[in-house]
């Protein structure tokens, strides 16, 4: 089998592809972590957007209502999250795991009558020049608006926090909550929204599995890639840059894997596809280990409730 | 006095038989036990289309699906046959030993499990389907029509059903044009949209333009369909949800074996089989043949397709060889039943080794 | 200037009454709003309701079943409850379950054409060292290398299934059996013996309930138990109670272990006998709603067991007799747990009721 650079483009579009969801989704909870709250939800907003967007898909016909009925879906159900974290001041991990258990069996629920129907044809962009350069057109080329999204919005996301004023309020009420509350900041306000919109990517990040990568549902469909996103957050420091890298990685694993096997290699299925959460391990303890580091990094208050007498 | 009572004997005897069928006649009720979700478009799918055909003859059904083939199966099968339940069908391999089990406890209620081969008592069947009867005519559609000779197989566990597959796949294809290789990805799942279409994709990308599978989502037909390459639907007619890609499908057709075992409940006649039925008995059916194929090649392979139902052809006649070069099948002659159920080596012309 | 109607005021200390009276709430809500939901669905509240809860515990068979599903759910909750009530968050006792089952079916396959009285506890035993070898890993990775034990324990849980995977599909595959993917059969000597002819309750509940009377023991009688409760509070206090902080740490790190490993012991030795490609339905998981829903307590995690429990029997039933879809299940497993974390509001906060001021 000869490897030539388009063959190569193919297989980086392949992982670029697979790294979608988990980009749309690491950085959704980014910005949540980055206010203190610690959303373990994340494989259950995913999977309510993924059913949200395929039955508006099915039903309405409309793709554009379908897009945006999946972010609202991840919206609502992390809406009751935030009141229950942040109004009634539960506790995080539990309430997290209980909207992923919940969020897994309403989808089903709903998604029943939606099984076994094919999906419509997302619209992809700049199709006609997906062929003219080798190498760069497969990766440039021909994919859906989301995708670029996707792609885009870690540095999005980036400029959000670094460089705008209420991206230093979102920072400021995930490291020190109390000051940022005497200072007159709207603490509960602040994580709602931050929680809001974590909610609305995940559920965008389960809309394009279903509608765009597969395209079609399954209950269960999400198959994990919501503790992946959980785990990119930490892994890449709460960086949004290092988040692509880390995306593209676990993508990467999965399609090589089916590329080295097409190929004849004789490669042992269950230790590649368990490759990446053993990476993520390693790569947690060493940054880990550096306690200053990760404490710089690491909002301070994440996690820990937030009360005011008022 | 000995001719009134033999008479009244014979006339109640009569009586109370005809009562007896009648009775069980009436009011046989069938249990169904999937895997997976009835929507699957696959397995599940088609053996719940099997169960709709048992209603349309005018019994009663049940069914309970996403089964786990735990420890929770033989619960369940237990509450349906203490509800009543006189026939029950468990469709999945691992339902083997809990099935087994609860006919033990439960001598009345007859069991017939797919796909496996324990029947510890005397109310338990074994079915299957030679789905590779269907594999040789797939092959020879995907040998004649491939232009890159390259065919791609997205393979699910490495079992003999599925090694069997491939081999026949092969077989069938290698007749029609020498060249042709078959590249295997092993998916390690039945079901898992995501990893199925990325295992497609990697084979397309690999220069085939044909893809054949042995995993149950629908997603493989739509990546070839996106990719402008071809593909044959598994266990249901797939060409809705890839019109142009979809040549042609095999498809489960348990329908009327179901619908014969209830009825042989009904009238007592059922008994321990092991039934492993293929294209001729009409368990193994092919869609409708797809216009992008060529009226020449469309006239083979309904040829062909008479020939395995009639028995005339043998999809594993002889000489067949392994990878290694080995003789497998003599010449002239098949592959008996018991070399097919246990088959566990490639045979020449498949690239790649069996996992483990 | 207009009041609000009710306020919520914070309350000294935690209210006694409430401290029981909020999982029956929380029960309440949840059987309210699945009723709802049936309806919603189309189908009678009231007897999708009865087919949920009550039909199946409605004979002996149903009971011992219902016993049967609870018993690896508390086991683990009990696990769990030592480290939440310590302040770690163990979300990785499925992979423990898992590894302690990979460990202990390891074993019973070396035995399994041997029978003997010694065979069954030396599987038990392996089956809680796996689980708590597994356990370590984001114990010790948290005391010495600062790691979150959230994310390091959860990846275990896949990890562990991956090894699951290959060694049914691969190694450990039963050589008479066509290779698909499911061990031999252990043999009789390494199962875990029934308990009442007709049933399948089996010896493992023992382990349940030994469990079950330790963990009481150590939490109220003890001084390392009441040092592991106020640990949980804040570290200062902790320091101040003179504990160890590593050592308590990857104690209860490896006690949780052990409960999960043997979790997994009663999965595979008790009606199964055999290793397969899955080996538990997520029990590790449901064990965390659990251990919640019976307030980290013993007594709790009893009850709270045999709800959840039901849930499970329950989405089975009302499929069987309903059509429901199974997955009714976890939801009320997730509702269950929503409603008991919102009530717990009342723990904490008094309502008092204002009237409208001019």
């Amino acid at each position: 089998m000869i490897i030539d650079i388009h063959f190569v483009g193919l297989v980086i579009t392949s992982i670029m592809a697979s790294a979608v969801p988990l980009i749309l989704a690491s950085c959704g909870e980014l910005i949540t972590e980055r206010s203190g709250v610690l959303n373990l939800g994340v494989e259950g907003m995913m999977i309510i957007g993924a059913i949200s967007g395929f039955a508006l898909m099915t039903i309405t016909g409309s793709l554009f209502i379908a897009v945006i009925g999946a972010m609202l879906g991840g919206v609502l159900i992390s809406t009751i999250f935030a009141f229950l974290t942040q109004t009634l001041i539960t506790n995080h991990v539990a309430t997290g795991l209980a909207l992923t258990i919940f969020g897994i069996g309403i989808s089903a629920m709903i998604g029943k009558n939606f099984v076994g129907i094919p999906g419509k044809e997302f619209p992809i962009l700049f199709e006609s020049l997906k062929d003219t350069i080798p190498f760069l057109s497969p990766i440039l080329f021909g994919h859906s608006i989301v995708f670029y999204f996707a792609f885009a919005l870690p540095f999005f996301t980036n400029y959000f926090l670094k460089k705008t004023k209420i991206g230093l309020i979102v920072r400021a009420v995930g490291d020190s909550p109390d000051s940022a509350s005497n200072q007159g900041i709207n603490v509960k306000l602040v994580r709602y929204s931050c929680i809001l919109y974590g909610g609305a990517m995940c559920g965008l990040a389960g809309g394009y599995l279903s509608m765009i990568y597969t395209p079609q549902w399954i209950e269960n469909m999400t198959g994990g890639r919501g503790w992946i996103a959980l785990a990119l957050v930490v892994f890449s420091t709460w960086n949004p840059i290092k988040i692509l890298i880390g995306a593209m990685i676990f993508g990467g694993l999965t399609i090589i894997q089916f590329h080295m096997q097409a190929m004849g290699v004789r490669i042992p299925v269950q230790f590649l596809t368990a490759l990446p959460y053993i990476v993520t391990i390693v790569v947690l303890v060493i940054i880990s280990r550096d306690s200053r580091k990760i404490r710089l990094s690491t909002p301070s208050s994440l996690g820990k409730s937030f009360y005011k007498d008022n | 006095m000995h001719k009134i009572f033999t008479r009244s004997l014979v006339s109640s005897l009569v009586f109370l038989f005809t009562l007896t069928v009648s009775a069980v006649a009436k009011d046989v009720k069938a249990a169904f036990v999937y895997i997976g979700p009835t929507g699957d478009h696959g397995w599940t799918y088609q053996h719940d289309v099997g169960r709709k055909a048992v209603e349309a003859a005018g019994y009663k059904t049940t069914y309970v699906e996403g089964v786990p083939e735990s420890a929770d199966a033989e619960r369940v099968l237990r509450q349906l046959a203490n509800s009543g339940y006189d026939i029950i069908f468990t469709t999945s391999f691992g339902y083997m030993n809990p099935t087994n089990k609860v006919a033990k406890e439960f001598p009345n209620v007859k069991f017939e499990h797919a796909t496996g081969y324990k029947r510890e008592h005397p109310n338990v069947s074994s079915y299957a389907a030679r789905f590779y009867e269907g594999r040789a005519i797939l092959g020879t559609i995907a040998g004649s029509m491939t232009k890159s000779n390259v065919i791609g197989y997205v393979a699910s566990f490495p079992i003999p059903e599925v090694i069997r597959g491939i081999n026949a796949f092969t077989l069938a294809a290698q007749k029609v044009n020498p060249n042709v290789k078959t590249k295997i990805v092993w998916a390690f799942t039945w079901y898992d949209p995501g990893k199925e279409s990325e295992a497609a994709k990697a084979l397309i990308d690999q220069g085939a333009d044909i893809i054949a599978q042995h995993t149950d989502s629908t997603a493989i037909v739509q990546i070839a369909e996106k990719a402008g390459v071809y593909a044959f639907g598994q266990a249901s007619d797939m060409d809705k949800f890839a019109p142009k890609a979809v040549l042609t499908s095999v498809e489960n057709n348990w329908g009327p074996y179901y619908v014969d075992r209830v009825k042989a409940v009904a009238n007592g006649t059922w008994s321990q089989k092991n039934t492993w039925h293929g294209i001729g008995d009409g368990m193994v059916v092919i869609s409708d043949l797809d216009s992008a194929i060529p009226s020449d090649l469309k006239a083979k392979v309904k040829k062909l397709q008479a020939d395995l139902a009639s028995g005339k052809v043998h999809a594993f006649t002889g000489p067949i060889y392994d990878q290694k070069g080995d003789l497998m099948v003599a010449e002239g002659k098949t592959a008996d039943d018991g070399m097919l159920a246990g088959m566990m080596t490639y045979v020449k012309g498949v690239e790649g080794d069996i996992p483990n | 200037m207009e009041e609000k109607l009710i306020k919520f005021i914070k309350r000294d200390q935690p209210s006694q009454a409430m401290f029981f009276l909020t999982p029956v709430l929380a029960i309440l809500l949840t059987l309210i709003t699945g009723g709802l939901i049936f309806y919603i669905l189309g189908f009678k509240p009231f007897e999708a309701l009865k087919f949920f809860f009550i039909v199946p515990i409605a004979d002996m068979y149903g009971l011992s079943e219902l016993f049967l599903k609870a018993t690896p759910l508390c086991l683990i909750a009990i696990g769990l409850s030592f480290c939440f009530k310590s302040n770690n968050w163990n979300i990785g006792a499925e992979g423990q379950l898992t590894f302690g089952a990979i460990v202990s079916g390891g074993v019973a396959l070396l035995f399994y054409n041997q029978e003997g009285f010694y065979i069954l506890p030396i599987v038990i035993l392996a089956g809680a060292i796996g689980g708590m070898l597994y356990a370590s890993i984001p114990a010790i990775l948290k005391t010495y290398f600062n790691t979150n034990e959230i994310l390091v324990s959860l990846m275990l849980v896949y990890v562990s299934k991956l090894i699951l995977d290959y060694l049914v599909v691969g190694p450990w595959s039963n050589p008479e059996g066509f290779n698909f993917p499911e061990t031999r059969q252990f043999s009789e000597s390494a199962r875990l013996p029934i308990l009442f002819e007709g049933l399948r309750i089996h010896a493992g509940i023992f382990l349940a309930l030994a469990a079950v009377v330790a963990s009481w023991f150590i939490f109220d009688k003890t001084y390392l138990g009441f040092q592991m409760k106020v640990s949980g509070f804040s570290l200062k206090t902790a320091k101040y109670a003179g504990y160890k902080g590593k050592k308590m740490i990857i104690l209860v790190f490896l006690i949780s272990g052990a409960c999960a490993g043997l979790a997994g012991v009663g999965e595979i030795a008790g009606p199964i006998g055999q290793l397969h490609r899955e080996v538990s339905p997520d029990y590790g998981f449901t064990a965390i709603i659990v251990a919640f829903l019976g307030r980290l307590h013993p007594v709790g995690i009893i009850f709270s067991s045999l709800i959840v429990a039901i849930t499970y029997l329950g989405a089975e039933t009302a499929q069987i007799f309903m059509q429901i879809p199974k997955y009714t299940g976890q939801v009320f497993q997730g509702m269950i747990l929503f409603f008991l974390l919102a009530s717990d509001y009342l723990l904490f906060f008094k309502i008092k009721f204002i009237g409208f001021k001019k």
